[in-house]
């Protein structure tokens, strides 16, 4: 084991001087995020929308001495500890000079304490959306392209409350984005006079939840606010729910919107409506212009915050003129931010001439990226109400 | 009324989602107990045996479906069923001949059969995402409802509703007929007795010349059904999902050891006394209290004796008590 972890190390170090010393013609990003487990039906839009902006630049020619950006896929189960640290360290081995990762915010944070820091390795996530990881300590590593959830808690009890909702139940899924969410949305409902009746948790992966949903109906409600996935615990709770005539509506916060949900559950689960991050930027457009003829669906979840990751990590090496993760972690702000022309999906390439040229950018992408504080995103949100079977967006706020 | 309002409330909330997952239970714990009394190991194996006879019974059912196959009211899975059995039975019997019978020539020990079966566990894991995917899949058609909540509140004019699914009904109704068959083929033909001597001794049925490796195939056999059957009706109950299947092996098997490994007796009541205290310990009393109690008298708070957080605990606390009690479990299986 030691030795194994000596070589691991030794392999890691010359990759990766070998990376900073010269400009290399192959710059190689880490796609790390949940291929299986409990967003594994996100995960593969999320990748090809990180993938694409490498492809963009790549094509452009313009990065640093016209590197090629390569993709090193590795999974990290969503909730699965272990396997993420685990992929993280791998994918350091592997010489890559930054992470668009993690996805979930459990695995995230762990990835971030334990591969991120001590290898000081940049990571950008385009999905974690916990309040847990504002407050922690990233020496300027980290920077999520997704708004924290205290954000969303406040839109979700806005629009409880437009929407004339007295009183919600609230289930979350047993993990760090769940109970961050959930705190979140029960604070701001309760703040505007909204009275949450009861606050359980569901596990993932489970199949039967019979169990909650009957404690939940006994605590009554207007309506179920389901603070899970769509692929796992939250889809089952729905189901449930509506087979025992518990709830009729439902309120389904980030982690509920895919088009899977109303496809799973069919008819009855129109009228129930949610909100997503998401923006109507022109850059939204754009990108789900460039993702067809790409070949994946862009409007899936997190996949426009995916490519913006990845441009991002790209802009800022070229700002820094460097691919050393010290050197270009703090121009990441600088690139995403005014001043500077606005850059949408399909301007990569623009872009990096105007950085090279001294040029001050801001990126917008393809969700108007706006980074504050602890480099997370401002975070507009996109408001979904289920009609006949589909998604659909009401408006953004 | 409002004592019927308590009652329909607790028997939509409670019983009914128990009764059929508790059945669903008792089915997989049928087939672990199975295994562990005359192959003599835990095999791990037995989640994703069910998700892999599920799957081909997806499949089949697909394939009727697109040729307008229809089995009425009731699901097409139903008929696809046999297909995914003897499906599931072929899938066996090679990992039988091929892996375990290696094991048993050189007669292992049972840990290095329970590593092995992990072994099994991840191949049967990896072979059903490679064909049908990772994603959720849904199978059911037919009628959904026998009584929908909606329709059980206008006729009886109470303000609970009672919600009876089709798929329950079909649940309870397969398992009584699938234990009855068992225990019919356990205690009443040759084979079924031949496979009881080799549990109860093995040396003593090798004597009596009885054929061990007959004996062995017949447990896969039955147990490739018991899995594919209890595999199919939890997912036309619920859905089909690899990792919902392959973790159902953990309330499996706590229903298995809790009854009694090794005694089929015991894994029916050990699948439902999982089933119901995972349902009823974590159960908020407000509702039935509301009702039951003079008017203005009701509960404020939910009268939740645990929260549903811990849901699995409570069927693991019983695990623990009834093996540091009555090691071999309820019903004198073996000790573990």
């Amino acid at each position: 084991m030691k030795k194994l972890l000596m070589a691991t190390t030794a392999l890691a170090l010359t990759a990766g001087t070998a990376f900073a010393g010269s400009h290399g013609k192959e710059v190689k990003l880490g796609v790390l995020l949940g291929f299986t487990g409990p967003i594994e039906s996100l995960a593969p839009a999320m990748a090809a929308g990180a993938e694409l902006a490498m492809e963009e630049v790549t094509k452009s020619g313009k990065l640093l001495d016209s590197a090629t950006v390569t993709s090193v896929r590795a999974d990290t189960g969503c909730i699965d500890n272990g396997l993420a640290v685990a992929n993280g360290e791998k994918l350091i081995a592997e010489g890559v000079m930054g992470i668009v990762g993690g996805d979930c915010s459990g695995v995230t944070g762990a990835i971030l304490q334990n591969v991120a820091i001590p290898n000081g390795m940049v990571m950008v996530s385009p999905s974690a959306t916990s309040p847990g990881l504002s407050a922690m300590e990233d020496n300027g590593l980290f920077f999520r392209t997704s708004p924290s959830d205290s954000r969303e808690g406040q839109i979700m009890a806005d629009i409880l409350q437009e929407r004339d909702v007295k009183s919600i139940a609230l289930t979350y899924t047993n993990n760090d984005f769940g109970k961050g969410l959930a705190d979140a949305i029960q604070t701001s409902f309760e703040k505007i006079g909204g009275e949450v009746t009861i606050v359980a948790a569901h596990e993932d992966g489970k199949g039967d939840y019979s169990a909650e949903v009957a404690s939940l109906a006994s605590a009554g409600g207007d309506i179920l606010v389901v603070a899970g996935y769509l692929d796992q615990g939250g889809l089952g709770i729905i189901q449930s729910s509506l087979d025992s005539g518990a709830f009729d509506t439902f309120g389904l916060p980030g982690g509920m919107i895919g088009d899977s949900l109303p496809k799973n559950v069919g008819p009855d689960l129109d009228g129930s409506f949610g909100q997503i991050a998401g923006s109507d930027s022109e850059g939204a457009g754009i990108f789900a212009e460039m993702s067809k003829a790409a070949g994946f669906d862009g409007t899936s979840a997190y996949a426009s915050e995916s490519y913006d990751a990845a441009a991002l990590i790209l802009l800022a090496m070229q700002a820094a003129n460097s691919t050393d993760p010290a050197a270009y972690g703090a121009k990441i702000m600088d690139v995403a931010n005014a001043p500077g022309e606005e850059i949408n999906p399909g301007d990569l390439g623009k872009a990096l001439e105007l950085i090279a040229a001294g040029k001050d950018v801001n990126f917008q992408g393809a969700t108007g990226v706006e980074l504050i504080g602890p480099g997370e995103s401002a975070g507009s949100y996109r408001e979904i109400l289920v009609k006949d079977g589909q998604n659909t967006t009401v408006k953004f706020r | 009324m409002d004592f019927l309002n308590a009652i329909v409330a607790l028997t939509n909330f409670v019983m009914i989602p128990a009764v059929a997952y508790g059945s669903q239970l008792a089915l997989g714990a049928l087939g672990v107990t199975l295994i562990y009394s005359i192959l003599r190991f835990s095999n791990f194996a037995h989640g994703d045996t069910m998700a892999f006879g599920t799957m081909i019974t997806i499949l089949v059912t697909w394939d009727f479906q697109s040729r307008g196959i229809g089995f009425g009211p009731l699901p097409t899975a139903l008929l696809a069923l046999p297909l995914g059995i003897v499906a599931t039975m072929a899938l066996m019997l090679i990992t039988d001949r091929t892996v375990y019978r290696f094991y048993r020539a050189q007669k292992a020990k049972p840990v290095v059969f329970v590593m092995v079966s992990l072994g099994v566990m991840f191949m049967m894991n990896g072979l059903v995402r490679l064909i049908i995917g990772t994603e959720d899949q849904r199978f059911t058609d037919g009628e959904r409802f026998i009584i929908k909540a909606r329709v059980f509140k206008e006729m009886t004019g109470l303000r609970e509703g009672l919600a009876i699914k089709t798929t329950q009904g079909i649940t309870v109704v397969t398992a009584i007929v699938v234990v009855a068959l068992l225990f019919w083929f356990l205690n009443k033909t040759r084979t079924g007795k031949s496979m009881r001597a080799y549990s109860d001794n093995e040396d003593l049925a090798l004597l009596s010349g009885i054929n061990p490796e007959r004996v062995v195939m017949y447990t896969w056999l039955i147990v490739a059904t018991l899995a594919t059957i209890a595999g199919v009706l939890y997912g036309l109950d619920k859905s089909f999902k690899p990792f919902t299947y392959f973790q159902l092996l953990l309330p499996i098997f706590a229903a298995a050891i809790v009854g009694g490994l090794g005694s089929p007796q015991g894994a029916i009541a050990g699948g439902f006394i999982i089933a119901f205290s995972e349902v009823t310990i974590t159960y908020a009393w407000k509702k039935v209290l509301g009702y039951l109690m003079p008017e203005n008298m009701g509960p404020d708070g939910l009268v939740q004796l645990l929260s549903t957080d811990y849901k699995f605990a409570v069927s693991f606390a019983i695990l623990i008590i009834v093996l540091l009690f009555k090691p071999t479990g309820l019903f004198k299986g073996k000790s573990v």
